[in-house]
């Protein structure tokens, strides 16, 4: 039970913890000054969330687990994050729709996560969802502007829900700690609300003239571990401090 | 939910007044609302905050402040980070927000009227330079996690807004 409840823990931090570093990877790289600030401050939300997590989740595993060594220490495999969210920063209506997918999801999970049996994991859902609604729609106000936007920005939007239409369904394919955590009153079956998450895609996408795939292929396996190649280069990165300097400190 | 309702010892909220948020020195962490309870044991503060917002990097700071200034008054502070119950803007005094207003911060509007001051949709945010409502959201998010950033169309100074989180 224990051990799941860590797991469960990481895989709703660590799909924060990728987005934050994709979106922190953006600063000084925005397109614009306002919204390199905006990314890098929805990044900056994402990872103070994760530190609650993993300050819970090493208080569960105990020993020597602190909150660095659990974002920082472990191998590629060891992360539980869906596949979306580790995909690339190439054009900007590719990072606002990933965002938006994300945040849509992220927004519905918490609001039922604060209903958790679990006082602390209710108590940082209740104190993430209000941070996560500047989020949402943040991502879906720019996914109206540019699909109603011009030609060029219409088919950049439609292409990047195109292309990453495939991981949205990994949300709520659930894994093993999440069945039990669910189970037991701790954890949301996702499940409850894929028909509202696709809704309030649809609707936002209706808004932004863009069209709803049908595509019936989805790709998972990041809540497994199996991960597309862009998590390493991104892990590499984000490790090569503590791997170089155990156990620094700011 | 939104319990204001906090427990600090008489002897400690005058020494708290002292300590500053480092990104705003105006207001102090009692007139933020971030202080939930202060305890004294003997010579041992025992002191809990609460973020503003979750990455805030404030708070690091603020917790290492209090223990700073307590010390010279020879306490020995312990603080501790509490989630529940969330932060909400509501809980600025009404000193703060005033201190807000006088260093150039508009003070946060209730969630309906935040939404339409963001989103572009109503002019209803009042410019701290000039008081005019002539005003328009540039982003939605500023230089810190609590803020977004407006600029005034009739005097066109840039100002900050603080938002409204409840």
């Amino acid at each position: 039970m224990k051990d799941q409840l860590y797991q469960y823990i990481l895989g709703i931090a660590d799909n924060s913890l990728i987005l934050g570093q994709r979106l922190g990877q953006l600063c000084g790289h925005g397109p614009s000054l306002e919204v390199d600030i905006a990314c890098t401050n929805i990044s900056l939300d994402l990872f103070g969330q994760v530190r609650s997590y993993y300050q819970y989740a090493a208080k569960l595993a105990g020993g020597d687990a602190s909150e660095d060594s659990i974002a920082f220490l472990r191998k590629e495999r060891e992360y539980r994050n869906v596949l979306l969210v580790e995909q690339p920063n190439t054009d900007f209506a590719y990072i606002i729709t990933r965002g938006f997918l994300f945040d849509v999801y992220h927004e519905l999970f918490l609001e039922r996560l604060m209903h958790s049996k679990d006082e602390t994991l209710a108590a940082i859902a209740a104190k993430s969802i209000k941070e996560v609604r500047y989020h949402r729609s943040f991502s879906s106000e720019w996914m109206k502007r540019m699909g109603a936007g011009t030609e060029e920005s219409h088919r950049r939007v439609q292409d990047a829900v195109d292309s990453l239409w495939r991981y949205t369904k990994e949300f709520f394919q659930p894994t093993e700690a999440e069945k039990a955590m669910a189970e037991a009153g701790i954890g949301v079956d996702t499940s409850s609300f894929k028909a509202t998450y696709d809704q309030h895609i649809a609707e936002v996408l209706q808004e932004a003239t863009i069209v709803v795939p049908t595509s019936p292929y989805f790709q998972r396996g990041g809540k497994e571990g199996v991960h597309t190649e862009h998590l390493g280069y991104l892990l590499s990165d984000m490790q090569y401090m503590q791997r170089t300097y155990p156990n620094m400190n700011w | 939910m939104t319990s204001a309702e906090v427990n600090i010892d008489e002897r400690l909220a005058p020494l708290l007044r002292e300590v500053s948020d480092p990104e705003i020195p105006v207001l102090s962490i009692m007139d933020m609302g971030v202080v939930r309870e202060a305890r004294l044991e003997g010579k041992t503060a025992y002191i809990k905050l609460t973020p503003t917002y979750s990455g805030c990097p404030a708070m690091d700071v603020m917790g290492v402040d209090i223990q700073r200034l307590l010390k010279k008054y020879g306490y020995d502070a312990k603080v501790e980070l509490v989630l529940s119950p969330a932060w909400t803007t509501d809980w600025i005094t009404p000193s703060g927000r005033a201190s807000l207003e006088a260093y150039g911060i508009a003070v946060p509007l209730e969630p309906e009227a935040d939404k339409a001051a963001l989103t572009g949709s109503e002019r209803i945010v009042k410019c701290t330079h000039c008081g005019s409502q002539n005003t328009r959201v540039v982003s939605a998010f500023g230089s810190t996690a609590c803020k977004a950033l407006f600029q005034c169309d009739d005097c066109l100074e840039p100002f900050d807004y603080f938002k409204c989180l409840k």
